[in-house]
């Protein structure tokens, strides 16, 4: 393994028309750690994630300035595919959204797009994909049945075992548990430490004590500008900027 | 590297082209209609062949001013009959149906759109004509048959523009109506009709281009002939009918003629469209 | 003098169900009275026969065909174009003065009477190219009728497919090829072939566009370019000429009971569409 970071972002600057949502912002993610990028609604959490998987391009009068690196190659670069880059970088929306199919063909959704048909081959990914995200025993006997009618917490599992399908590197959640009841909570932060060993994983949580008990480390924004960087368990015991303690402990956002 | 599908390079030009399909085939219909009847106009000039009284293809004299008035005459009293009902039954639908009687009507006028015109017109003639003859006298194939007859056949195209453009309100208006104190009638008249006028009258103008348009049901039923009408009682020719009763032997001259009938209907519909669209957008 | 509004609410709730009992009792006797009149009168004969003696006797079977043959080639030309228009106007532009005018375009054709359709399609498909009456000029004619019904359907029906399926499928890597045959299409189906299925009810019910195009013969048409009575237009012959008032019956029967069937069709693809979409 070398030092090289899995993704760097540098000098983002991002705009919807002429509001400026990110402002100059640089970042370095390391390969297998979960990072998790915090702070008050409208700080440029989504939109961050959002850069790394290009999931912005089709938003009209949205623009994008500077970098960003996956495995040092820009993934904005003219002869980059947005496809392979969104199989590499996969993202968990903060509604869980399974598509008007089966389970079973939800977790295959991905592969075979790539061009998987194998039915047997398919059948071992989606029970893999299914089994790492800890939903597995909840729906092996039903997984002809469709999508939709499972829990929200079983909902964003399942959407969490659709990207894990695509075998991805890079993991990307956007508030995955906003909607979700503690249990729930608690089996996604569950299945998501173990995933750290095989991904890289970058979360927005929807509070600050999630990003406090998932995150290797901590990125905290407030109105697009990065404020403070660090090992979680540092920023959150002895935060160096007078905004993120105030955040952190409550006073606002 | 895994190939590419197929699809992916359909590119997106094609869609494009696809999408002008639309756009090629009113141009196409309008560029055909001027070339077969422009040289006509062109040659009986254009007053003559719009006030002209007479219609004696064989004499070689083009004058389509009774088919003017003829269709004017019939529209107006599709309108006269018809509006009225419709916009009753729209209200009706949005404001007081239950709503299980509501969910029989919606379909049941939009079956009303889907009978043939052929079948309406025959209607007519078997009950309205012979109605008509008897208890108001004249031939009772008359003005009078053509508007009843277009009267029902713009009732659905009134009805559903009109009752979506009331259900597309915005309920808090019906709520502070009712707050004041108004009864149903009252909110209805002085706040929902006047909101929903916009979408209302872009309903009644596709009306009036419905009954424009129509040709089958109208022939079977007014009669036909091509003198200027003194009463409503009296047999009429439209534009539309002009075109479809002689279309099936007319040749040359006269074949451009029809053509240039066509121009005039063609025209008429187009304001018609162009200020329904307007209306609607106004909103 | 103004009246008490608690009368005038009475008085208008009554002119307003009486409006609406009308209409409903106007539809039902007109198709009660065709049905009556014209199904003792359909026969297996009827069926399965050719006109003879103009349609004196015999059956209809070369105008069923005609029918069916035409709304074929109708359907199976428009559907395509429509479709894919629709397609072109959500996912591969914005709203722009293209988009306005290929609105408009197709809104204008909506409004145009088919007597000009028949006119146009006489001169352009029977004259021009030399298509001569037939069914491929009549089916012709008739696409371009439908053709904005079925962009107006399609474009609403994809509209409602719900906008996070775009995203996820792009996420997962999809193309918006793939994203179109995989998700939209099959949401938007039941709501694309309401589309159809007006259109096809159109063309059956058509008169006056296809009397100019697809021509009035009664021989059993061989191949698309064979001549063919439509239904629809073999009954206004044989009513407007007073042929045989029995037969004329029978087919208007036959017509209103397809029509029926159309109608009943796409209203239960309407239904099952709504619910799914809830």
């Amino acid at each position: 393994m070398t030092d090289q970071s899995k993704i760097s972002v540098k000098n983002l600057n991002f705009y919807y028309s002429k509001h400026q949502v990110i402002k100059n912002l640089s970042l370095e993610v390391k390969a297998n750690e979960i990072l998790s990028v915090f702070g008050p609604a409208n700080s440029g959490t989504t939109t961050l994630l959002r850069t790394m998987n290009r999931m912005w391009d089709i938003i009209p009068g949205a623009r994008m300035e500077g970098e960003v690196l996956l495995d040092g190659n820009n993934i904005y670069a003219s002869n980059a595919s947005t496809i392979e880059l969104r199989r590499k970088v996969g993202i968990v929306f903060e509604i869980p959204t399974p598509l008007p199919m089966s389970i079973f063909d939800n977790v295959a959704y991905g592969p075979r797009l790539s061009g998987i048909k194998n039915k047997v081959a398919l059948e071992e990914i989606v029970e893999k994909s299914l089994r790492m995200a800890v939903i597995w025993d909840e729906v092996k006997d039903r997984l002809h049945s469709i999508g939709s009618r499972l829990s929200g917490g079983q909902q964003q599992r399942l959407c969490i075992a659709r990207v894990l399908a695509l075998e991805p590197e890079v993991i990307l959640l956007d508030r995955p548990c906003s909607g979700l009841d503690p249990v729930s909570t608690a089996k996604i932060e569950e299945s998501l430490r173990q995933l750290k060993e095989q991904f890289t994983i970058i979360i927005v949580p929807h509070n600050v004590q999630q990003a406090g008990r998932v995150a290797d480390r901590a990125v905290f924004l407030l109105m697009g500008d990065l404020i403070e960087e660090g090992p979680t368990a540092v920023m959150f015991a002895n935060p160096k900027d007078k905004r993120t303690s105030d955040y952190i402990t409550g006073r606002f956002g | 590297m895994k190939l590419k599908k197929f699809g992916e390079r359909i590119p997106q030009s094609l869609f494009f082209l696809i999408a002008l399909s639309a756009l090629s085939a009113l141009a196409l219909i309008t560029i055909f209609i001027f070339i077969e009847g422009v040289p006509l106009i062109a040659k009986v000039g254009f007053f003559n062949f719009i006030f002209g009284m007479k219609w004696a293809p064989s004499l070689g004299q083009y004058g389509i001013f009774p088919m003017i008035v003829g269709t004017v005459l019939v529209t107006v009293g599709a309108v006269i009959i018809g509006v009225p009902i419709a916009l009753c039954c729209s209200i009706f639908l949005a404001e007081f149906a239950p709503r299980q009687l509501s969910m029989l009507v919606r379909p049941a006028i939009q079956l009303l759109a889907g009978i043939p015109s052929v079948v309406y017109g025959f209607w007519g003639l078997i009950f309205i004509v012979p109605a008509i003859r008897n208890y108001l006298g004249g031939p009772g194939l008359s003005i009078l048959a053509g508007s009843i007859i277009l009267a029902i056949m713009i009732l659905p195209t009134v009805i559903s523009i009109s009752e979506v453009s009331i259900l597309a309100l915005p309920p808090l208006l019906k709520e502070g109506a009712f707050a004041l104190g108004a009864t149903h009638w009252q909110t209805i008249r002085s706040v929902l009709l006047p909101a929903a006028k916009s979408g209302i009258l872009a309903s009644i103008i596709l009306g009036i281009g419905r009954a424009v348009g129509e040709t089958m049901a109208v022939i079977m039923v007014l009669g036909n002939a091509v003198a200027l009408p003194s009463s409503i009682l009296d047999p009429a020719r439209t534009l539309t009918t002009n075109i479809g009763i002689e279309m099936g032997y007319a040749s040359g001259e006269h074949q451009q003629a029809l053509f240039a009938t066509g121009i005039v209907l063609l025209v008429i519909i187009m304001i018609l469209n162009a200020s329904a669209q307007y209306a609607i957008r106004r909103k | 003098m103004r009246l008490n509004p608690r009368i005038s609410q009475k008085i208008a709730k009554t002119v307003i169900w009486f409006a609406a009992i009308v209409v409903l009792v106007l539809l039902f006797s007109i198709i009660i009275y065709i049905l009556s009149k014209g199904i003792p009168n359909i026969t297996w004969q009827f069926l399965t026969e050719i006109p003879s003696d103009m349609g004196r006797s015999g059956g209809i079977l070369s105008c069923i065909v005609g029918t069916l043959s035409v709304t074929l080639v109708a359907t199976v030309v428009a559907t395509p174009l429509g479709v894919g228009t629709a397609f072109y106007l959500t996912e591969y532009t914005h709203e722009s003065i293209v988009t306005k005018i290929i609105r408009f375009s197709a809104e204008s054709l909506a409004g145009i009477p088919s007597i000009v359709y028949g006119l146009f399609g006489f001169i352009f498909f029977v004259i021009y190219l030399k298509l001569g009456w037939s069914i491929l000029s009549g089916g012709l004619t008739l696409a371009m009728m439908i053709l904005p019904t079925i962009i107006r359907t399609s474009e609403e029906a994809i509209h409602t497919v719900h906008p996070m399926y775009r995203e996820v499928s792009f996420s997962l890597g999809g193309t918006k090829w793939q994203t179109m045959i995989k998700i939209l299409i099959p949401s938007a189906l039941p709501g694309i072939a309401t589309g159809i299925i007006l259109g096809i009810g159109r063309c059956v019910a058509e008169t006056a566009a296809v009397i100019l195009t697809a021509g009035s013969a009664l021989q059993m048409p061989v191949s698309i370019f064979s001549p063919a009575r439509t239904m629809a237009v073999h009954f206004y012959i044989l009513a407007r000429e007073s042929i045989s008032l029995e037969k004329a019956f029978a087919t208007a029967a036959l017509l209103i009971i397809l029509i029926l069937i159309i109608n009943i069709g796409a209203n239960i693809l309407v239904n099952r569409f709504v619910a799914k979409s809830h």
